[in-house]
């Protein structure tokens, strides 16, 4: 099994490292945003391009990148959102209100999920099996910006209950921010909730109809016991993963639920930098989209690993 | 009945000059794709989910062009208005009236309001919903002041603007007036007879020192309209309003044109030729929501059906040669797979946006993102169709008979799997227009110049102005989430129905 995570991390790694190749290089190759003249960063930023090998050739310069990252944890200035800033501190500035949000949001939707999915698959084909379904079905189609809209409008506007928009500063465990931060957690929560519904549902009358439900009934456990002890602990093996990876999709977070609700996060700055341009910054937050993908789909396949002992033997022949 | 002595004659033989053979089958024989049709018609909700997909097609086609709007009929003031239809409107329904409800209008902004009815004839306030009453201290006592919640019609409160005409226009514009009989321009109020008026094109009568007007004694408002004949700007010789001496002025000189107070309502009719009707409302650019969000709708229906397409082909093909040649053609061709998915799509589209749109075009380079890792999903479930089908006796046959790599790949494993590779095409449609509304949204890509505006544009535009314009986000939000809802319903119907394994199965 350990044998089996080092070569999938080490496998992740080199994918992760080609695909920084390819847009380190294709980010280069775009024309340099011209630098005002008299700023005082601007003489900083051009001495940085210098070191950087600006006019030497790109595989060059990528080793100049990868080797600044490696020694000095170092991935170059800021060129016109925040001229002469380090990105890397930049980024960590950022990445706590991306976190705080998505944290919040996944604690309670996940339980939430699942609840309803069990719920849903133990009274299957009732009723409150094809309105869980039926709403699972809506909700998971709905992109998430019509229920920010919906949530701005009905919960901010009409209601006024909370603030349209997240409040700023760093104090991210005070009350106002938190209650600044309802309105985006449940624009979030919706989608997630769906989705671990659907899930949960889809595996756990799966598991409830298999044989070995029906000889731990035979054997005298109540349907209570069968369903917990058996059923359940066999469906969390599909589900945990998935928790797994949304964990790690935390870091992430929703581009568009932060540009509407104005959260001053990885992603309104990744946009920022798109817009600026910002290349320094693009380029970073390339990197860091990358890997949370490739960890989360890491994740999710070495977990399966360790949590199911039949794929954990699986792997071992 | 006697058993025993039969008689010979009532003996037959049940064959003789006629050979035995089986009946032939006189149903006719289902097929795949009418089998698959019966299962999908039990399914309720994904029939519902595709009359109501066929409806919103239609509106995409047809809606652009029946409207009599385009998608360069933007109206610089009529912007993020509210639905109006003007027939509908006047029936007083208090629907499509434009409405939009004014918190806390004190006395002398409500009697503007009266004094654009008086003075236009078309009344802006649908309806005083709230009154409230306050006391406030004046004088050492107590006295009672009111504000009022008014539900306006914000086309017609919009009312008398200002305007500056050059010589040309303004006879124009009087022409226009003498063939058509609608009054555009409305007489001049030089702000010297009107100062409390603060250069408010819409304030035309005589005013108390506490900014109530004044009345003269039948109870009606006393006009202070412009007789300055000396300021007059170009001649104005066209119809007057009904209550006018002659004496009245209907502009001012203004270095080499002159100003107007007009009618914004009729000069609109001028400009376009017809009366504002807007049954969505307009948007931020002053479009028409109606048009704009089939517009939109079109644009996307037609770019992911093209994506699919495409991404349908490749993936098969791919898919395909994984699939069949198995082994390190797989694998490496696998590894490519990884490589290309772990690239985070909006980097995708960002960077193809940057390096190519200025080359190629918006559109065909937002369809290189799109097509660049789209495919992947297609050819993976390709790839277990093969792996499913490879091994199978009949390609055994197939190849001992010496038929081609080719030829049992695209003859006779392929039409197997076709099923669930259209059905999982469904599936994606929806999946497109989702991230291409997403960027579109998020300003990465910008396709407004191309198709006139697409609903991630509308949405954008639409939650800038939430509180002020609810309806420039409502109706693009029911439209896309009525839209994804019928696409995956309908998507999940027909794969349920192409499955071949639910076949008989009620569940």
């Amino acid at each position: 099994m350990f044998k089996y995570a080092l070569q999938r991390i080490v496998y992740m790694f080199f994918v992760f490292m080609i695909i920084t190749v390819m847009c380190f290089v294709l980010i280069r190759m775009l024309p340099l945003p011209q630098l005002p003249p008299e700023d005082v960063h601007s003489l900083q930023i051009q001495m940085r391009r210098e070191q950087l090998g600006y006019n030497k050739p790109y595989l060059v310069q990528f080793w100049y990148f990868i080797r600044n990252i490696f020694t000095k944890w170092d991935w170059g200035l800021s060129e016109t959102l925040y001229p002469g800033r380090e990105v890397w501190s930049v980024f960590v500035e950022k990445l706590p209100a991306t976190m705080i949000v998505n944290l919040y949001s996944i604690l309670w939707t996940i339980p939430v999920g699942i609840a309803l999915g069990i719920w849903a698959a133990l009274k299957k084909n009732t009723w409150i099996d094809y309105t869980i379904s039926t709403l699972t079905m809506v909700v998971i189609s709905v992109p998430s910006f019509v229920y920010a809209f919906l949530i701005q409008y009905i919960l901010c506007y009409k209601l006024q209950w909370f603030p349209f928009l997240m409040k700023g500063g760093t104090d991210y465990f005070s009350w106002a921010m938190f209650k600044s931060i309802v309105p985006p957690i449940l624009a979030l929560s919706f989608g997630v909730i769906a989705g671990f519904c659907r899930t949960t549902r889809a595996e756990l009358t799966e598991v409830l109809t298999s044989e070995f439900m029906l000889l731990a009934r035979t054997k005298g456990l109540t349907k209570t016991q069968a369903t917990v002890r058996h059923a359940l602990r066999n469906c969390f093996v599909v589900i945990v993963p998935g928790i797994f990876g949304e964990f790690i999709g935390i870091l992430g977070g929703s581009l568009i639920i932060e540009r509407i609700f104005s959260i001053p996060g990885v992603g309104g700055l990744t946009l920022n930098a798109i817009n600026g341009p910002d290349y320094n910054i693009f380029m970073l937050s390339t990197c860091f989209y990358t890997a949370i993908g490739l960890a989360a789909g890491l994740v999710v396949d070495i977990s399966y690993g360790f949590i199911d002992p039949r794929i954990r033997m699986g792997s071992k022949k | 009945m006697e058993y025993e002595k039969i008689p010979a004659e009532k003996f037959r033989f049940v064959q003789e000059n006629e050979r035995i053979h089986d009946k032939e089958l006189q149903t006719k024989a289902r097929g795949f794709f009418a089998d698959a049709m019966l299962r999908f018609r039990k399914n309720k909700s994904s029939v519902i989910a595709a009359w109501i997909l066929l409806f919103l097609v239609l509106y995409s086609i047809f809606v652009p062009l029946l409207t009599g709007y385009t998608a360069d009929d933007k109206d610089p003031m009529y912007n993020n208005f509210p639905p109006f239809i003007p027939s509908i409107a006047d029936k007083g329904w208090g629907i499509l009236n434009g409405s939009k409800i004014l918190d806390s209008q004190n006395d002398s902004s409500l009697a503007v309001l009266k004094g654009t009815a008086i003075e236009t004839g078309k009344d802006p306030i649908n309806e005083i919903v709230k009154v409230h009453e306050t006391l406030v201290k004046r004088r050492g006592q107590w006295v009672p002041q009111y504000s009022y919640d008014v539900d306006v019609n914000r086309y017609y409160a919009f009312g008398i603007q200002y305007r500056t005409f050059n010589a040309n226009d303004y006879k124009r514009l009087q022409e226009w007036q003498n063939e058509t009989g609608i009054q555009v321009i409305y007489p001049y109020v030089e702000p010297e007879d009107l100062p409390a008026a603060k250069d408010n094109p819409k304030m035309w009568f005589e005013l108390n020192r506490d900014g109530t007007p004044k009345l003269d004694d039948d109870g009606n408002y006393i006009p202070v309209y412009s007789t300055h004949t000396e300021k007059q700007g170009f001649e104005y010789d066209s119809i007057r309003l009904p209550n006018d001496p002659g004496d009245w002025v209907y502009s001012t000189a203004k270095a080499g044109a002159v100003q107007c107070r007009i009618l914004y309502y009729n000069y609109y009719i001028y400009l376009n030729g017809h009366e504002p009707s807007y049954l969505m409302g307009t948007n931020v650019m002053g479009m028409d929501m109606f048009t704009a969000i089939g517009l939109g709708a079109r644009f996307s229906l037609i770019f992911a059906i093209l994506v699919s397409a495409i991404n349908l082909s490749i993936g098969a093909v791919y898919g395909a040669v994984q699939g069949y040649y198995g082994g390190w053609v797989d694998m490496t061709l696998d590894r490519i797979c990884d490589v290309l998915s772990g690239v985070p799509f909006v980097v995708v589209t960002t960077l193809f946006q940057l390096h190519l749109a200025q080359k190629v075009g918006v559109v065909p380079s937002f369809l290189f993102a799109f097509v660049l890792t789209g495919w992947i999903g297609m050819a993976a479930l390709t790839r277990r169709q093969f792996y499913r089908f490879k091994s199978q006796e009949f390609i055994l046959a197939a190849r001992t008979l010496g038929a081609s790599d080719k030829r049992l790949m695209f003859k006779h494993i392929f039409p197997n799997g076709i099923g669930s590779i259209i059905t999982s095409c469904a599936l994606t449609i929806p999946g497109v227009i989702g991230s291409e509304t997403s960027m579109t949204y998020l300003g990465i890509v910008n396709l407004s110049a191309f198709a006139g505006t697409t609903i991630g544009t509308l949405l954008a535009q639409g939650n800038a102005a939430v509180t002020t314009a609810p309806h420039a986000m409502l109706w693009p939000s029911i439209f896309l989430g009525l839209l994804m809802i019928c696409f995956n319903l309908f998507g999940n119907g027909l794969r349920d129905a192409f499955n071949p394994t639910t076949r008989g199965i009620d569940d």
